[in-house]
């Protein structure tokens, strides 16, 4: 599509208490026909209870150049995970 | 009119204009219009679907909703000219939607009073359908009228092609306290046609010659190619189930 409808991202949240989860994109001209967009593409089989539609301009990414030294630090420090406790069973599913 | 005659009625208005919607499926001018306009003829076929099983129940002589729908002939139709107009461009198909829901809407609000159980389960779904499309509809009209030169002359050639067919949203009126009358629900669409034509710069023309006709019967060329597409495979392959 052209500059006339630029590209939103869409956020769909299944249920009251979850959050919302991106689930696509959409071209649409202004931010409430995106709105509509977002309803009649993602919401037609009952998928949501609100939608955030935000322009995907409007998002700064993390440069994929950049991954090792965002993300491979992390990869050594096991020690980070909460996995090093015992749970006592009358805390029971946590 | 009777009953009947009223609940048929209003099952051809949604099936004809539902059909005529789905004639976008796959011709929508962007993706997202192609899936928001059959949505749209969903709901109307839906509400059809509903209405013309009622219909048969009430008519009681073993037709079913496929028999009143795709096994009567043009003259036995009583939906509104202004449904049945051909799609035409995405301006006319638009304010079409627009004229239609910004009537159903508030007729299916007031029909959640009705005495009759059916009447008023319909109207509970398809009040919030018609919502919907009367907000989708009308944010077209308000962007294609206040728009660019060309889109803003198509949309006024759309509203002189099709403001005389809205004059016969108005007549009729069913049996009392079971559907609402008609003509009470003028004031509500005349605030919000004229809503949305203030935003979108469009002039209400004068209509020297209103059209009226369909819920007697009398159609325009146009239906008949209509239901020939639309009853194609009941008449070539009597019974066919899906």
């Amino acid at each position: 599509m052209s500059e006339a409808t630029p590209l939103w991202e869409v956020f769909i949240r299944p249920r009251n208490g979850l959050a919302h989860k991106h689930v696509g994109s959409l071209h649409a001209a202004d931010e409430v026909l995106a709105m509509h967009a977002a309803r009649d593409v993602y919401t037609r089989r009952g998928e949501g209870t609100s939608i955030w539609v935000v322009p995907s301009a409007a998002i700064t990414a993390s440069d994929p150049e950049r991954a090792a030294e965002n993300f491979d630090p992390a990869g050594d420090k096991i020690y980070r995970h909460p996995t090093f406790y015992d749970i006592p069973d009358d805390v029971g599913h946590m | 009119m009777p009953l009947l005659d009223e609940v048929l009625a209003l099952a051809d208005d949604h099936l004809i204009l539902g059909h005529r919607i789905s004639e976008w499926c796959g011709h929508a001018p962007m993706l997202e219009e192609d899936l928001a306009l059959p949505n749209m003829g969903l709901d109307l076929i839906g509400t059809a679907r509903t209405l013309y099983s009622y219909a048969a129940e009430i008519e009681g002589k073993g037709r079913t909703e496929d028999d009143l729908a795709f096994l009567r002939v043009e003259r036995e139709y009583r939906n509104l000219l202004l449904v049945e107009r051909p799609n035409g461009d995405f301006a006319q198909t638009m304010l079409r939607q627009l004229y239609f829901a910004a009537f159903m809407e508030p007729f299916w609000r007031a029909a959640l009073q009705s005495s009759d159980r059916v009447i008023a389960g319909v109207a509970g779904k398809a009040a919030k359908e018609m919502a919907y499309h009367v907000r989708h509809a009308g944010e077209w009209v308000i962007r294609l009228g206040d728009g660019t030169q060309t889109s803003a002359a198509r949309m006024q050639a759309a509203v002189q092609e099709l403001h005389r067919f809205t004059g016969e949203l108005f007549d009729g009126a069913g049996p009392e306290g079971i559907l609402p009358d008609r003509a009470a629900i003028r004031p509500e669409w005349d605030r919000v046609i004229a809503m949305v034509f203030a935003a979108a710069l469009l002039q209400v023309p004068g209509v020297p010659f209103p059209q009226t006709g369909g819920r007697q019967g009398l159609h325009g060329e146009c239906l008949g190619h209509l239901l020939a597409e639309m009853q194609y495979l009941q008449r070539a392959y009597p019974g066919a189930e899906w």
